[in-house]
């Protein structure tokens, strides 16, 4: 045998589990001294934690830039990655392993060019453009507007007489059990670069870099190093290296930014394709099959598709199995295949175990093919500490970091319960969607439900959220108070804060508020501002906050937005006089969960405006009915105003206005009321043919938004009308006896009889 | 051999007859292994289905439109010896390719149980020739065997249509001869052993599901291929074209060169209706209780055909293929008329180009 090679080039395609065997097999034969692998330089001191038991794949290096969180690349890992067996075969023969594609301070630094960082971070993706999925659109429905670069693999798949580029590259090389690939395909590869050239600057750039990182390897006198890259990149680290002149120029950009890294758990299923990763592999589950089963692999496949589809209650027995084995391989060998590959083994699926029925297959694609296996990774990692304490909070309050939908319902009556929903709203403030609210969850105020599901690039956003503080608390807390603009921003912000238990957050915010409202010159903003704080107080027994303050601020709010009411109301164009009217009604909603002053003072203010002129139609009609509704207005005096309006001399629009305001919401009270009855009645009945056509669309909106029933109802009524009113005064309302009945009343809400009799 | 003669009086020939020269073509170049009994390999099977050239320059025409997958994995269920079940709604040439299959693997289609309420055992399994019983007692030769029996015998491939519409105790008769692949005669204390090639292809209607839903017993049996609809307007419009040129050939009528614009159009209303939304997705429109499937699109057209030949001009134009779109559209009287009503106000009277159309469409609906 003759003398090894100083360097050999390992071209792989990134997680590819034929690759990645190979890559061992290679690795075993060539016993090198260091070990090079494509992947970002300066992320060498986390080689240390490979071969650490806890640092389980899937798993990715995070970069991120220090003065920018928001900007940062993934480069994962998953057990069946060729880098990844390299990185483990290194550690465990004792030989030094490093990464040597550009660093992230370089590929993270940002672009002169108006581009996007994410973009960036894709193009510095070091799966990037000789994996043949890597360089098929993810997005097919988006115009491709740079035209894509011929694949190579697709090249040597057509030379090889196939259609579809995956099949022959899973034939060729990852369905492969022995033998060595390595050479041959550096040379196919070698000829495709000849014919089309490489012309893209970064990838020149980060080809240089690996050069220099190879030609410093070799003169730190290792006898023979292996180097790991993507297949499309080995051409260019093969044979004799050009001089180091040329490298150097590429490379002197001086550009650069301080970055951080770390290990950050992964899935199976944010390597998938359809996650929108946009150089992933579309079956990780199967790839890892692949490379975790040597014996029987079909077989095995099956097998575990029977116990995905039988955890779903679907009957599937080995007898399926047996026959979606047989189908499997005699598609392989109809089709020329050597061995059944992914669309084989699906296909069989569908048409054995799943009855042809597509959504049975999905199972099998997200439970089989893709998988949901979560990596981990172990204590001691750098991180920022925002990560430790989400960590040790979690831990304290038993929740587990799954990639699972899970439900969890909660009693807020309990503490660990109502810690964890705080838990999960502070890192909704902090853009950490861990839990999200079941919209279906009970009306109580005490029971919520969450659902649960951890996603890799939370961890992005911790990193993100951690320039706000070290702790969960502190950090949403921080989030809050930067975001607090318009005057219902900040009350959205004090109930969120309520709601999540930051306490230190919420009397910052009542000052800004406070003192906000007391700038504020539009009353509708500040009536707005209204519903949320009544609401907010009210979560104070369950929540055990202070709502004093809080009711002091709704009232100071209430109290100045009643100061600036009655003229507000004056000279409003339609829109505005639509807002207002909505703010209006949405505090008269809540109005009776503030304490009853405040609810007189309310009543008075919204008397004043009703006397006022000049109001919209919308709004003085809607206020006659808040003040009928509320017993403020007799009916015989909301009648007359109704008829006032309602007389020749207003504007035809203006009366469906008023009548809009007027009759929208509950109308109950006025289907029984035969005198606004008979005034609309005679109203409409007064009107000319051409005023009819202009109010009728409005009033077909109003009388459209009463439920049916009622609807109904009132056109009998209206139907009645002239005729006598049978029975109806002699059944005038008897109040006479009913002492008995409000004593059970009020030992119902007092706990004791009346003592007022 | 028939003589050409017989053959074009023939209303409708069988596959194996109509495309013999391409089933021997491929035969004569067909070089790869075959299963036993098969007269093409699985390889040449899927290509008569498909169509091709041929090394020899034989031009070998479509039967299936479609994907190319479905076929390959219903060949190789076959070639597996499990039996096929080809699902899929009404008209989505589920027996054509049951038709197809058999004649390419058997050279022989008519095998067939067609499958009824009134479906009895004898026709899956076997009946008694009584003359022959009295006469000569219990024998093989007073035994009338069913299709499926004489398909074990050799060694062929046999069809049963519609299979969910025969009755549940005669659907289980199959599962022995699934499984054991043998058709006991209790009488003669005997049995039919099937020989190699022995295979069954059974078609049912997945919008009938549970006139007689299969027993999973039987159901384990089959290996299932949903034959979808068309995927795309182009697709099903090839597809219509191809057919009607087909039977139009046996009826004599003209072939639809110039009826592009009106089988596309058929097909067009076809789809919005089925989809229930206009095919540039701006409009919804409501579904009609039918399937309005590809085999009804072909029939109007070739009705439409027949009409203009007959009657009219020669040339397929819009009243002629209107009667027929009505017919098939509206098949409950009181519901579907009020959803053909809509769609021709609200969609057919707002394209420009469809005013023929739309007149004679108003002419025939009234």
């Amino acid at each position: 045998m003759t003398e090894p090679p100083p360097v050999r080039v390992l071209g792989v395609r990134h997680h590819g589990p034929g690759s990645a065997r190979a890559v061992v097999r290679a690795l075993d034969a060539y016993r090198p001294e260091c070990v090079l692998v494509e992947g970002p330089a300066d992320a060498d001191p986390l080689v240390g934690w490979v071969g650490n038991a806890a640092l389980v794949p899937p798993v990715a290096i995070l970069a991120w830039d220090a003065a920018e969180p928001a900007r940062s690349a993934f480069w994962p890992l998953a057990s069946f990655s060729p880098e990844w067996q390299a990185l483990t075969w290194a550690s465990t023969n004792g030989v030094p392993a490093r990464f040597i594609d550009l660093p992230t301070t370089l590929s993270l630094a940002p672009e002169p060019e108006p581009e996007a960082p994410e973009e960036t971070a894709e193009a510095a993706d070091p799966q990037g453009t000789e994996n043949p999925q890597g360089t098929a659109d993810p997005e097919p429905e988006e115009p491709p507007a740079p035209p894509p670069r011929t694949d190579p693999v697709a090249q040597l798949a057509r030379a090889a007489g196939y259609d579809d580029p995956e099949a022959w590259w899973e034939d060729a090389v990852e369905l492969r059990t022995d033998g060595d690939p390595f050479d041959a395909l550096t040379e196919a590869m070698a000829e495709l670069r000849a014919g089309t050239g490489e012309d893209d600057p970064e990838t020149l750039r980060r080809e240089a870099h690996m050069r220099q990182q190879l030609r410093a390897a070799v003169k730190s006198g290792y006898a023979r190093i292996a180097v790991v890259c993507g297949a499309w990149h080995a051409p260019a680290l093969t044979g004799r290296l050009p001089a180091a002149s040329a490298d150097t120029r590429l490379l002197a950009r001086p550009r650069k930014t301080t970055t951080e890294l770390t290990w950050v758990p992964w899935t199976h299923s944010r390597l998938a394709f359809a996650s929108g990763y946009g150089a992933g592999v579309a079956s990780p589950g199967w790839y890892a099959h692949l490379f975790t089963t040597t014996d029987a692999p079909i077989a095995r496949w099956f097998t575990g598709v029977a116990g995905v589809l039988r955890e779903h209650d679907l009957p599937v027995s080995t007898a399926h199995v047996i026959e979606s084995v047989r189908l499997a391989e005699a598609l392989a060998a109809l089709r020329g295949r050597p061995f059944p590959g992914l669309s084989e083994v699906s296909e069989a699926a569908w048409s054995v175990m799943c009855d042809g029925n597509p959504v049975t297959l999905d199972l099998v694609t997200r439970g089989a093919v893709v998988g949901e296996s979560l990596g981990e990774v172990p204590e001691g990692v750098p991180t920022v500490p925002l990560d430790t304490d989400l960590r040790a909070r979690a831990r304290t309050l038993r929740l587990r970091f799954s990639a699972e939908q899970k439900q969890v319902s909660l009693d807020l009556r309990k503490p660990p319960d109502l810690a964890k929903s705080q838990l999960f709203r502070q890192l909704a403030i902090l853009g950490v969607g861990w839990g999200t609210p079941d919209a279906a969850r009970s009306t109580g105020t005490f029971k919520e439900v969450w659902n649960l599901e951890w996603q890799p690039e939370f961890a992005v956003s911790l990193i993100d959220a951690s320039r706000h503080g070290n702790t969960v608390p502190s950090a949403a807390s921080a989030a809050l108070l930067e975001h607090i603009g318009t005057l219902p921003a900040i009350t959205a912000a004090v109930e969120q804060a309520l709601l999540a238990g930051l306490d230190d957050a919420l009397s910052p915010l009542l000052v800004t508020l406070d003192a906000r409202a007391a700038h504020e010159a539009d009353v509708t903003a500040l009536l707005c501002a209204v519903p949320p704080l009544a609401r907010a107080q009210r979560y104070g027994d369950v929540r055990g906050t202070d709502t004093e303050r809080l009711a002091g601020v709704a009232r100071a709010v209430l109290e100045r937005a009643c100061a600036g009411l009655a003229p507000a109301c004056s000279g409003l164009g339609d829109d505005a006089a639509a807002d207002l009217r909505r703010a209006i009604d949405e505090v008269a909603a809540v109005v009776g969960l503030l304490d009853t002053e405040l609810g007189e003072l309310w009543a008075r203010t919204l008397a004043e405006c009703a006397d006022r002129r000049n109001v919209p139609g919308t709004i003085a009609g809607r206020l006659v009915r808040l003040l009928l509704d509320g017993a403020r207005l007799d009916r015989e005096e909301a009648a007359t105003r109704l008829s006032r309006v309602l007389s020749q001399a207003t504007q035809p629009d203006q009366q469906a206005a008023w009548v809009d305001g007027f009759l929208s919401g509950n109308p109950l009270l006025l289907i029984h009321d035969r005198r606004v009855l008979e005034i609309l009645d005679e109203w409409v009945g007064g009107i000319g043919d051409e005023v009819f056509t202009d109010v009728l669309p409005s009033l077909r909106r109003t009388f459209g938004a009463w439920p049916r029933a009622a609807r109904r109802q009132f056109a009998d009524e209206v139907a009645r009308l002239g005729t006598a009113v049978p029975g109806r005064a002699a059944a005038s309302e008897d109040f006479g006896d009913t002492g008995g009945l409000l004593d059970v009343v009020a030992l119902i809400l007092h706990g004791e009889a009346r003592d007022d009799r | 051999m028939t003589d050409i003669a017989a053959e074009t009086a023939l209303l409708r020939p069988h596959a194996e007859q109509l495309y013999a020269d391409e089933l021997a073509a491929l035969a004569r170049v067909d070089d790869r292994t075959r299963p036993a009994n098969w007269l093409l390999s699985p390889w040449a099977v899927v290509t008569y289905l498909l169509g091709g050239t041929l090394p020899d320059g034989t031009a070998i025409t479509p039967k299936y439109i479609g994907s190319r997958r479905l076929i390959e994995i219903a060949v190789a269920t076959i070639a597996t010896d499990r039996a096929l079940l080809l699902l899929g709604v009404p008209g989505t040439a589920k027996s054509w390719v049951s038709e197809h299959l058999a004649a390419a693997i058997s050279g022989d289609s008519t095998l067939v149980v067609q499958g009824t309420a009134g479906t009895a055992e004898e026709s899956v399994r076997y009946g008694w020739n009584y003359a022959q019983l009295l006469a000569h007692g219990p024998s093989f030769d007073a035994v009338v065997p069913s299709p499926v029996m004489v398909g074990m015998r050799r060694g062929a491939v046999v069809r049963v249509e519609e299979l969910t519409r025969i009755p549940s105790d005669v659907q289980d008769a199959l599962i022995t001869v699934l499984s054991e692949k043998t058709l006991p005669v209790p009488e003669l204390g005997s049995e039919v052993q099937a020989h190699a090639g022995f295979n069954l292809i059974a078609t049912a209607n997945d919008r009938d599901r549970g006139v007689n839903d299969l027993s999973s017993a039987l159901r384990r049996r089959f290996n299932t291929v949903v034959l979808p609809l068309p995927d795309s307007a182009d697709d099903e419009v090839a597809i219509v074209t191809r057919r009607v040129s087909d039977l139009g050939a046996s009826l004599q009528l003209p072939t639809p060169d110039h009826a592009h614009d009106e089988i596309r159009r058929v097909v067009t209303i076809f789809r919005e209706l089925r989809g229930g939304q206009t095919l540039d997705g701006r409009t919804a429109v409501k579904s009609p209780s039918g399937t309005l499937s590809t085999a009804e699109a072909i029939s109007v057209v070739t009705q439409g055909l027949s009409l203009a030949t007959h009657f009219g001009d020669g040339l397929l134009r819009a009243q002629d293929v209107a009667g027929g779109i009505v017919g098939a559209v509206v098949k409950d009287p009181v519901s579907d008329q009020v959803v053909w009503n809509e769609y021709l106000e609200a969609v057919v009277r707002e394209r420009a180009d469809w005013k023929d159309f739309y007149r004679a469409a108003r002419e025939v609906s009234r």
